[in-house]
């Protein structure tokens, strides 16, 4: 086996009922890990808290799409209605914010969504085609019915034997490591 | 609030002795389902080897499908005289079948972003399938202006790109806030359909046994791993997304009614229009959610998870909708004879007893008298019935458009200028296709995509609850 083989990801453990991971999940917390997951096949309610996550950063995305959406609705009628080709249309105005209006609405929930989209696709740091984890034949059941717990390596407290006696302790069921 | 925690605490509070009545919640998953029976229930639908009705069906879909490109291509080769438009009715069935069609579109969002807002978990068994119809409705409205410009190889200059005219489009035409509306809808709700859908195609990916079903739903994936640092992002985009849809949907039809609120045809011109057809558009897309999903439900034996409580919720909605939209009638009615505007009262009358009062009793029977079937338990009980009713429903609102539309049209301002639309063969050829159009869509959807969100069916089921044991 060369070198690049034996580099260790981290440790699985897996768990089969909600309850078993969510408790689990609140006690690698408390014991000070930053680097490690929860992953589950639906969103459990109160698993945020329960691992100590900080609030989600999309609606900084979110926010900052709907100003640029609102702005260029706003700068397109202008430019196209008022500064390049000015209509004359009853008398009006040449621009105001009014009589667009629903084109600069659409404008600023299109770059809100697209904002949020690719937000969620930033974040977290998707497509990802190829993770270690992938390789782990009980991980195809993760989107089914099994929850699993991985400590990463590059955690400052990971040490392979202690943390597989931690998973143990925590109530997993099977405890894999996972080979980068 | 201070003074009502005060006064509790010296004497002990009546709630401390009166137990709280347990309410029972109607189960959403039936049988006590575990995950694992959700996972195969659905991942088996993309699975197993296509059924042969699946085959039938899709090929009595493409035929029908054909008719719709066979009456585009006569018309483009044509000219759109070949559509029965001639003065004073110059907005023919192609405006009726965009608004029915955009219509329908409402109710996947509603429901996807609505009651998701509302936290209605009942949602979740029909949501996917509500938002693929969403999308492919709107596929099938977008074709009815595209073609109604005309010359449609022109079609781009409503978009604001530079042509070889120097000229942009002008933004105080409602036809233009049209195109910005319906294209961001179609987007945002793409979208929307597509990221809700990441789990699910990764459940599918980790089943598949054949390479190139591993390639294709991987590449769809993303690589989703089910981290909950995932899912904590995901959950506020989809939160997000929801809010961000909800004023996109009512948006939406409200900026529909505009290209008849914003002229000033007698029966058009009424503020009333924008929430009229919004209620309209959501009776006539849950008539269709219904109408798609009670046989699906049959033929993949999803009776567990879209139970009659689902039903139940929806007929609810239609009856409520459906009577909103008569109370709009009623108005209508009531304010033109209220406005002292002859041309307003002619309008209405006319509509009610004029050369097309047959389709205006059309209307207000598969409208506002069907639905109050759903009134009596029985009835919602009655699935055939139900769908029954949805198909009269579906019906009543194409009728309502046409109304809308061609009445006021054929007789306004002048009498020497009226006259009486008929659609031609072309049209009849063009709107019947759509269903087929829709149709091979959907049934795409079906085989190849997870038609009920299995990560969100698993967490209603009650042993998603970590505080369970």
């Amino acid at each position: 086996m060369n070198e690049r083989n034996e580099r260790i990801h981290g440790v699985a453990c897996t768990f089969r009922q909600v309850s078993d991971v969510f408790h689990a999940a609140e006690q690698v917390r408390d014991a000070g890990w930053k680097n490690w997951d929860v992953h589950t096949p639906f969103p459990i309610h109160g698993m945020d808290q329960a691992m100590g996550l900080p609030r989600s950063p999309i609606p900084r995305l979110t926010l900052l799409g709907g100003i640029t959406g609102f702005i260029s609705g706003c700068l397109l009628t202008w430019y196209m209605n008022s500064y390049d080709y000015p209509l004359i249309v009853g008398g009006k105005p040449y621009w105001s914010v009014i009589f667009p209006f629903p084109v600069i609405y659409e404008c600023t929930i299109l770059f809100a969504a697209f904002g949020t989209f690719f937000g969620q696709f930033i974040f977290n740091r998707l497509p990802h085609h190829h993770h270690p984890l992938f390789d782990l034949p009980q991980f195809s059941r993760v989107s089914d019915d099994t929850f699993m717990i991985v400590l990463e390596a590059r955690d400052p407290q990971f040490h392979l034997d202690e943390s597989r006696n931690f998973l143990l302790s925590l109530g997993g069921q099977e405890i894999t490591v996972i080979r980068d | 609030m201070a003074h009502a925690h005060d006064s509790s605490s010296e004497r002990p509070a009546i709630l401390d002795r009166v137990r709280p009545a347990e309410l029972p919640r109607s189960p959403l998953i039936l049988n006590n389902r575990g995950f694992h029976w959700i996972t195969d229930k659905v991942c088996t639908i993309v699975e197993e080897p296509t059924p042969l009705w699946w085959k039938v069906t899709f090929a009595v879909a493409l035929f029908i499908a054909s008719f719709t490109f066979v009456g585009l291509g006569y018309l483009v080769s044509t000219g759109t005289g070949a559509w029965g438009l001639r003065s004073p009715v110059g907005w023919g069935w192609a405006i009726v079948n965009f608004v029915f069609w955009v219509g329908i579109g409402h109710a996947g969002t509603l429901i996807s972003a609505i009651l998701c807002l509302l936290r209605q978990k009942w949602r979740t068994s029909i949501n996917r399938a509500a938002e693929a119809m969403t999308i492919f409705a709107v596929c099938c409205a977008g074709l009815f202006p595209l073609f109604h410009v005309g010359r449609v190889w022109f079609a781009w200059w409503l978009f604001p790109i530079p042509n070889q005219n120097g000229i942009w489009p002008q933004f105080r035409s409602p036809l233009e806030w049209d195109v910005f509306a319906v294209s961001t809808y179609f987007t945002v709700s793409t979208l929307f359909w597509y990221m809700g859908m990441i789990p699910d195609l990764g459940a599918i990916r980790d089943r598949a046994t054949t390479w190139w079903r591993k390639a294709f739903y991987s590449l769809l994936a993303m690589g989703w791993r089910g981290g909950n640092r995932q899912w904590s992002n995901f959950e506020m985009a989809y939160l997000l997304l929801a809010g961000l849809s909800t004023p996109l949907v009512l948006s939406v039809h409200t900026i529909v009614s505009f290209d008849f609120a914003v002229s000033n045809v007698p029966g058009w011109h009424t503020t009333i229009f924008p929430p009229y057809f919004v209620a309209g558009a959501i009776f006539s897309g849950f008539a269709m959610v219904l109408t798609l999903m009670l046989p699906l439900r049959a033929i993949y034996r999803l009776h567990d998870v879209i139970n009659q409580y689902h039903i139940d919720n929806m007929c609810k909605i239609i009856l409520a909708t459906g009577t909103m939209v008569g109370y709009a009638y009623a108005t209508e009615f009531f304010i033109a004879a209220y406005s002292g505007n002859s041309f307003e009262k002619f309008a209405f009358v006319n509509r009610a007893f004029g050369q097309y009062a047959w389709a205006y009793w059309i209307m207000v029977s598969c409208n506002v008298i069907t639905p109050q079937l759903f009134w009596f338990k029985k009835v919602r009980e009655n699935h055939s019935l139900v769908w029954i009713i949805c198909l009269f429903v579906n019906v009543g609102m194409w009728f309502e458009r046409f109304v809308i539309t061609i009445t006021s049209l054929a007789n306004d301002y002048l009498p020497s200028s009226w006259g009486y639309y008929s659609p031609t063969i072309v049209d009849i050829f063009t709107f019947f296709g759509t269903f087929g159009f829709f149709s091979v869509l959907f049934l795409l959807f079906v085989r190849f995509l997870p038609m009920l969100p299995m990560a969100e069916l698993k967490m209603v089921a009650p042993q998603a609850d970590p505080h369970a044991h």
